[in-house]
């Protein structure tokens, strides 16, 4: 499943590769990128798990980035 | 600029205000320490606080707890000048690389500016506002001067000239009248427009470039991924570096916690990798969006990489070095002038609307008086016989292939074409000349092709599911190298293999075709390129790279945006590594003061975010 969530107000380029490399680590996300210029978090993950994986790229943007707002495209 | 962005710079001007009083009664009064305190907290008093939460949540090694540490430490060892300039410069440089990001996300914006915010639905005869995504197919739409096209459709009613800038950066018109097509996302410039829709929203063109737009940049370049990666390594070795600059020599050399204190807190301001990490994916934004501004989609970043070591570009023959359409190549007549022997093909084949038919007449170009033409017997499998008049007498004609000339025991002296199809034309028995009728080579096609070659592109491939004969015939007049022919569309994929194993290390390989059929080739090259993107939802899908109009030669823009880009992000990563590396050196050996690490950290920032910009601003060469 394919999740597209935008972080808006994400502002600092560095933040946005740790956010990625720790969304990558996720254990059930499959591949993950985070673009700093589009503000765009895509993140392909394990079916039945959206919910649970979502919650959990949350929680690692708010420890990282807690200003940006974690917005659920599709 | 935004809200945050005025508070802030209003926060930065009193607080140079008061750095710069600080400075004049500094040598004067010994009070120059409050002006100097009051612009430290106006420009940075959230700096520490972030630190200070970052730490909390498990974050220790964040810019926010770098510059903390190191204007304390430099306030510490007295340096107070030194410590309010490192914080008042790095929120400048912060707010300017804030302000640059703002910009060119908001100028690609503008460019990719074709989403539909409604649809004027006709139903049951009342025509009503709704969000597109509510339409369906076969509802008929209308759309008014100014209005963008919402949906893919047919015009049922109207007239009206379509601006295309935004899908195919053709800044021409484009005319459209009943019974065509039209793309959403393109603008209706004058008539009113009765649409019937051919496609839901989600299919529609428009959706489908948006989507492709916006995820362009999670397929990310190499040199993206390196300076993450080194970025990740580079702010603890200098931290660490710093650790041990502000420990070992005061032990071991000498000259004072002070001198020592003072060069590690300097280290901590070059140790920053801001400045790193936003200018590269800055320049690959800004590449993304000059080739979207020459109506060139990419998929990603690294496309870009990609198309910059280009070596080898294999094109499809029908349909992209081609127009795929047939149209009238050669008048050879035996006697007389080309445009009579026309003529006299346009007037036999007047009732036929075989496609062949179609294009004599269309390169006839002139109306027809249809009392001109007697009896026509259409002879099938040889072509047709027509009485037709011509200088008040009537003709008998034959126009036909081969076999219809035998039949009439016609002698031709005119060799067949290889490449299309020949039309001979005998009146009675007496031969008059052929027509040859082929597939034509697209205007743009050599000039695409010198551009590739000039930016060193080493060999250029023609595939076809053609006579390999006459594949040659075409490649040898564009001057492309191979031809290779009978292909199958599954033999077009062993054969981009076997042409991927023959490139040179670490260059490239592009396929480019028109999107129909060719999906697993352009799977398999390192970029497939996608011509004609408009109206084809499957070239969008199969390519990684598509152009959006039927040019060839947008990929040589393609190539020189991605060079530029290329230099561009190249020269950001030597400059700012190199500048902050020289910064550590010299900090390090005492030559150079917190305000080289200033400029280590926000100047090399500001540079190499101007440079960056760069990449956007790319015009094609007329």
């Amino acid at each position: 499943m394919k999740k597209i969530i935008k972080l808006e107000g994400l502002c600092c380029a560095n933040c946005a590769a740790k956010i990625e490399e720790g969304v990558k680590k996720l254990e059930g996300v499959k591949s993950a990128s985070l673009s700093f210029m589009t503000q765009r978090l895509i993140m392909e993950v394990e079916d039945g798990r959206e919910e649970e994986l979502m919650e959990a790229a949350r929680k690692i943007k708010d420890k990282i980035e807690p200003e940006a707002d974690f917005k659920v495209i599709r | 600029m935004t809200k945050k962005q005025k508070k802030m710079v209003i926060r930065l001007a009193v607080s140079a205000i008061f750095f710069i009083s600080a400075i004049i009664i500094e040598g004067t009064s010994s009070l120059a320490w409050i002006p100097f305190l009051a612009a430290y907290l106006f420009a940075g008093y959230d700096i520490p606080m972030k630190a200070v939460r970052n730490i909390r949540h498990g974050q220790v090694f964040d810019e926010n707890f770098l510059m903390t540490v190191a204007t304390i430490g430099a306030i510490f060892v007295g340096s107070l000048e030194e410590a309010v300039a490192v914080m008042l410069f790095y929120q400048v440089g912060e707010l300017f690389s804030d302000y640059a990001v703002n910009r060119s996300r908001r100028s690609i914006q503008e460019l990719m500016d074709i989403n539909p915010e409604y649809a004027n639905l006709v139903r049951d005869g009342v025509e009503e506002q709704v969000d597109p995504y509510e339409v369906e197919i076969g509802d008929t739409i209308i759309i008014r001067p100014g209005e963008k096209v919402p949906l893919d459709g047919v015009i049922r009613r109207g007239c009206s000239s379509l601006d295309t800038k935004a899908l195919t950066g053709e800044s021409m018109p484009v005319e459209v009248e009943e019974g065509q097509n039209v793309v959403s996302g393109s603008i209706n410039l004058s008539g009113v427009l009765e649409v019937e829709t051919t496609k839901l929203f989600d299919d529609s063109t428009v959706a489908k470039i948006l989507e492709l737009v916006e995820n362009a940049s999670s397929r990310k370049a190499k040199a993206e991924n390196f300076i993450t990666r080194f970025a990740r390594i580079y702010t603890p070795i200098v931290v660490g570096l710093a650790v041990l600059l502000a420990v070992l020599p005061p032990v071991f050399i000498g000259g004072g916690w002070g001198t020592w204190l003072y060069r590690a807190c300097s280290f901590l301001v070059v140790s920053c990798p801001c400045a790193l990490v936003i200018s590269v994916p800055l320049s690959f934004f800004g590449g993304l969006g000059a080739a979207s501004k020459h109506g060139i989609l990419m998929k990603g970043s690294n496309y870009l990489e990609a198309l910059s070591k280009l070596d080898t570009v294999v094109f499809d023959k029908t349909g992209t070095l081609t127009t795929g359409r047939f149209q009238v190549s050669e008048v050879a007549p035996v006697h007389g002038d080309r445009q009579t022997l026309l003529e006299l093909a346009a007037l036999g084949e007047y009732h036929s609307n075989h496609p062949i038919a179609l294009s004599v007449k269309e390169a006839y170009g002139k109306d027809i008086d249809p009392s001109r033409i007697g009896n026509v017997e259409e002879l099938s499998g040889h072509g047709v016989h027509a009485q037709v008049l011509v200088d008040g007498g009537w003709k008998e004609l034959y126009i036909g292939n081969q076999k219809l000339m035998d039949r009439q025991q016609v002698t031709i002296d005119t060799p067949a074409s290889i490449q299309g199809t020949t039309l001979y034309l005998a009146e009675g028995s007496r031969y008059l000349g052929a027509i040859v009728i082929s597939d034509t080579v697209r205007a743009d096609v050599p000039a695409a092709l010198k551009g590739l070659k000039e930016q060193g592109v080493r060999s250029l491939v023609m595939l076809t599911g053609d006579k390999e004969e006459v594949g040659r015939l075409v490649a040898d007049k564009l001057g492309i190298d191979q031809v290779y022919g009978n292909l199958l569309p599954g033999d077009k994929v062993e054969q981009v293999e076997k042409l991927l194993g023959r490139k040179s290390a670490g260059k490239t390989l592009a396929f480019v075709g028109d999107g129909i059929n060719d999906a697993p080739v352009l799977a398999r090259a390192d970029v497939g390129v996608a011509m004609g993107g408009i109206g084809s939802d499957a070239a969008v899908e199969a390519a990684d790279v598509v152009i959006m109009d039927d040019e060839p030669s947008k990929i040589v823009d393609a190539m020189q945006i991605a060079r530029k880009t290329m230099g561009i992000v190249q020269q950001n990563i030597v400059f700012a590594i190199g500048v902050k590396v020289l910064v550590l050196i010299l900090v390090g050996l005492g030559y150079a003061s917190m305000w080289a690490a200033v400029f280590g950290d926000v100047g090399v920032s500001v540079l190499a975010i101007l440079n960056a910009i760069r990449a956007l601003g790319y015009r094609r060469e007329k």
